[in-house]
């Protein structure tokens, strides 16, 4: 449902400030939306002055340093500090993406970061993905096939077959796109969203897959594919720079042409 | 003993509030107003003949209201509407065939799109008032 403004207990206030260390000359504020799940107070906005002399350079950095050295309490996810595992995925300077791919210099102003956008927050920077995982199991991402494999073991794919799966497989699921969709804002309970729909077109597209007609039957429905109305967030903000757009729009395509 | 939060009592995180939509974003809700506009123009439209079939009387008194600085402002803005839910409309088109999809075409189609609204209303409006 389109709900412009926040919840009341989902305002943010105004948090505290933490300085730097007395000496430091290249300081960065970075304003920090924190939640805290004991207390059950609204969240706030903390903000940071971090000594960009002794701070590596991407967002990342700088939220890890945050932690070790000046305030222990601040939650967030990361794993390979390398743009391949999607966990540091959030909201910085007004776009999605992840921490560790997103230079601090690139960043105006003070550096603002919040949690991935419209979702039930856990702790600070930590948002609940139970919903989004629960679609992406609704599309059944595995093989599915009913003929038997060939005795030698391995189903084959041509190499224009494969190629097929350029810009789908690199996917990392870190959600960016599907939070920074109005659509998924408005209809996420029922929409699919981005980065869902281009898994269904990874599984779609796959040559040994035998599930096609069955996994488009899933998709046609008003909400679950046709939520999407080509506002372009997703593309826009993948750090991975891939199109999910382009997927869904294959997919609808796909609808098209077998209806005949 | 601190209450943790249940599932059910999580904040929202922001969304419109802080997300730095893109211009393609703002062209797309464009979209859906000149589409509830356009709703309303055709409103204005219908009047018009309606106040035609009424009798010289009646047409006369809705000319006069369409030529005031009223009329006139709705009609710019249902003229201007018109021509951008048509551009973005061809774009549409495009998208549904699934080309103009990368980001790079859609930043120029973002243009073109808008140069194309600014074209079409000047042009109609010099015509009309030539």
């Amino acid at each position: 449902m389109v709900e412009f403004s926040l919840p009341k207990n989902s305002k943010p206030t105004k948090g505290k400030t933490f300085s730097a260390p007395a000496g430091a000359k290249n300081l960065r504020r970075f304003d920090i939306y924190r939640y805290d799940p004991d207390t059950g107070a609204n969240p706030r906005i903390d903000s940071y002055d971090v000594d960009m002399d002794s701070c590596g350079p991407m967002v990342l950095d700088a939220l890890l340093k945050i932690k070790d050295e000046t305030d222990q309490t601040l939650a967030l996810r990361r794993s390979c500090r390398e743009g391949i595992c999607g966990s540091c995925s959030m909201n910085i300077d007004g776009g999605n993406t992840l921490a560790c791919l997103k230079p601090i210099e690139d960043c105006k102003g003070t550096v603002k970061v919040y949690p991935l956008p419209h979702m039930p927050v856990v702790k600070d920077l930590v948002p609940d993905l139970t919903h989004i995982y629960a679609q992406y199991a609704s599309i059944e991402p595995w093989m599915k096939n009913d003929t038997p494999p060939p005795s030698s073991g391995e189903r084959l794919q041509s190499p224009e077959e494969r190629a097929k799966l350029d810009g789908l497989w690199e996917c990392i699921l870190c959600f960016c796109c599907t939070t920074s969709c109005p659509s998924y804002w408005w209809n996420g309970d029922r929409y699919l969203g981005p980065a869902i729909l281009l898994q269904a077109a990874r599984w779609i597209n796959d040559s040994r897959d035998e599930a096609t007609g069955e996994r488009l039957d899933n998709l046609e429905d008003p909400f679950r594919l046709y939520r999407c109305h080509t506002i372009m967030n997703c593309t826009n903000t993948c750090p991975k720079g891939l199109n999910p757009a382009k997927a869904i729009a294959d997919i609808k395509m796909k609808m098209v042409e077998r209806a005949g | 003993m601190t209450q943790t939060a249940k599932p059910a009592d999580r904040p929202l995180s922001p969304h419109l509030q802080v997300y730095r939509l893109p211009l393609a974003a703002w062209l797309s809700i464009t979209h859906r107003i000149t589409g509830v506009g356009l709703t309303g123009g055709m409103l204005l439209l219908t009047s018009w003949i309606v106040s035609a079939a009424y009798g010289g009387e009646s047409y006369a008194a809705f000319s006069a209201f369409v030529g005031s600085p009223l009329g006139y402002l709705l009609l710019a803005g249902f003229s201007t509407a018109l021509f951008y839910h048509l551009c973005n409309g061809i774009r549409h088109l495009f998208w549904d065939a699934g080309l103009n999809l990368e980001i790079v075409e859609t930043r120029r189609a973002n243009m073109v799109v808008i140069a194309g609204t600014v074209a079409l209303t000047a042009l109609s409006w010099l015509l009309a008032l030539a």
